[in-house]
């Protein structure tokens, strides 16, 4: 039980400290490897709670996807530092009302739920074989009670796709392509072609 | 949380998940130094040359001498990188091949972690190893590593996807996505018969995905020098290459647990069955590596753009409609496993 409780703490410690990082870092690649860290830590309190296919659909999609394409823009970007602290103060009134209706909102659950010592320890209970499996349960409830919705995810999410690919498709004129069956179909007969020349003409 | 004493709660199960964790990785390291010279010895025998023949028996030290002499020499790291990254790259590559290695499992209940989502952990861990590769090559802050990273990112994510749709494959046919019981569910016929074209898909994906030939572009001898790790030396490229082989071997583990039965022997006769389960996996991972250094000792390197349209022109429409064409065989059938 001992172990549990400070693998959450150290779970919970590190992702609060590397969202810290993420916005106070001054590198912008630096900011996406703290925010990865802080998914990986994010995930790891997923385990804890027993909700182990949340945390690795967690890292499998953000971590393993999302993030790395976001690394992958911002490593390619030209950015200029300086110019990027100089918006600092005048979004901070917005942000900083952003944190504070969250803070409100998280007081509220606190408030309402009152998490004691006791119940916090109903969280840290590592996931068992022979419970019902979590994977089960959410695929019970997703496809079932919330069909239509998953369907109109699944709709709004090839909406997206059709989106962008129409944004970036383009005709880019004589580029030229690589045709593999008109390679294949090559022989002997049509590779080589005979051309009589005169003398003293070029082709 | 009264009675808190340090032997009962701590010290005795934080030592045993120390030793099992032990047990595994050190064998696992050990046959990585075996799996080089294995590969040097075939690639030989392939190339009609001898191979590495002078350290030990037949040159059997061979690895552990090549590992002495990268460890002894300076490990520079170059003036304009970005030296933390830099050095946490190798490390990260290195921890994450190891990490898969918690939920293998190589006989039954011969796992450290049996967990529910095992499968889901593989994947998951296998995509992470993009970033040590991407981290070397943006810390390095030289053109080659940075092409080469460049690279390896776009190559592992197109053929994670097709991964990811052969692995829903299996599920579907097994029902569960703990390891020991997709092995479990071969007991009548190993997965790599009925969902051969999967098995084929998966083993290319996996070369794709481990960065190895013919798939190696990410560190492209003939145009990026070394690719993402060109600027590295010493301990940092042992920790690289350790790495390489160590999810290469992984990979491998992947393979025959998801089709080839993990420990089953292939035919429950007596004198096979007589044989211990962890000996069965270890000569199917063996044969599966095999299979990586032939390829590499055959095919040549894609080019890049043929490696893209085989990933997602190919390889993702023929697993696509693999997933589709398993799940109505097992509807129209009355196969579904542990239906509602």
């Amino acid at each position: 039980m001992y172990l549990y409780s400070i693998t959450f703490y150290i779970f919970s410690l590190v992702a609060v400290l590397s969202a810290l990082m993420v916005i106070s870092a001054r590198n912008p690649v630096h900011s996406v490897l703290f925010l990865i860290l802080s998914f990986v830590n994010a995930s790891g309190l997923f385990v804890l709670l027993g909700a182990e296919f949340l945390a690795m659909i967690l890292v499998v999609v953000y971590v393993g996807a999302v993030a790395v394409l976001f690394l992958f823009v911002v490593m390619m970007l030209d950015i200029n530092f300086v110019k990027l602290r100089e918006g600092f103060l005048q979004y901070l009134p917005f942000g900083a009302l952003l944190g504070i209706v969250l803070i409100v909102e998280l007081g509220i659950l606190f408030l309402t739920k009152s998490f004691s010592e006791n119940s916090l320890s109903q969280f840290v209970q590592s996931p068992q074989i022979n419970e019902v499996e979590n994977t089960k349960l959410i695929g019970q409830v997703l496809y079932t009670d919330y069909f239509y919705l998953f369907q109109i995810s699944g709709l709004i999410l090839l909406v997206a796709m059709v989106g962008s690919i129409t944004l970036t498709l383009r005709d880019r004129g004589q580029v030229k392509r690589q045709n593999i069956s008109s390679q294949n179909f090559i022989d002997a007969k049509n590779a080589i072609e005979k051309k009589k020349i005169k003398l003293g003409e070029g082709i | 949380m009264n009675n808190f004493s340090y032997l009962n709660d701590l010290i005795i199960p934080g030592g045993i998940i120390i030793a099992q964790i032990m047990a595994v990785l050190m064998p696992v390291l050990i046959s990585v130094a075996f799996l080089v010279y294995a590969e040097r010895k075939v690639l030989a025998l392939i190339q009609l040359r001898r191979g590495p023949n002078v350290v030990g028996p037949f040159g059997i030290l061979q690895s552990f001498a090549d590992a002495l002499k990268l460890l002894t020499k300076e490990n520079i790291v170059p003036a304009n990188s970005n030296k933390i990254v830099f050095l946490l790259a190798p490390i990260i590559t290195m921890v994450l091949s190891l990490a898969g290695w918690a939920v293998i499992p190589f006989s039954p209940n011969w796992v450290i972690a049996d967990i529910n989502v095992g499968i889901m952990y593989l994947f998951a861990v296998s995509s992470l190893g993009v970033y040590g590769i991407i981290m070397a090559g943006w810390a390095s802050n030289s053109q080659y590593p940075f092409l080469g990273a460049l690279r390896s990112a776009a190559q592992m994510v197109s053929y994670e996807v097709s991964i990811g749709f052969v692995i829903i494959t299996v599920l579907l046919c097994v029902g569960s996505l703990n390891l020991s019981k997709i092995v479990e569910a071969q007991e009548t016929v190993w997965f790599a018969i009925p969902l051969l074209p999967m098995f084929v898909v998966f083993f290319i994906s996996a070369l794709a995905e481990t960065n190895r030939l013919p798939f190696d572009l990410p560190e492209d001898e003939s145009t990026l020098v070394a690719g993402f790790f060109t600027e590295y030396s010493s301990a940092s490229f042992v920790l690289f290459f350790l790495g390489e082989y160590a999810s290469m071997i992984l990979m491998s583990s992947m393979t025959v647990i998801l089709f080839m039965g993990g420990w089953l022997p292939p035919f429950d006769i007596f004198p096979l069955n007589a044989i211990p389960g962890v000996i069965w996996f270890v000569i199917k991972v063996i044969f599966i590596l095999f299979l990586f250094i032939w390829v590499r000792g055959t095919f040549p390197r894609y080019r890049y753009d043929q490696l893209m349209r085989l990933g997602w022109k190919i390889f993702l429409p023929l697993s696509l409609l693999w997933v589709v064409l398993t799940a109505g065989f097992l509807i129209v059938f009355d196969m579904v496993p542990n239906s509602l």
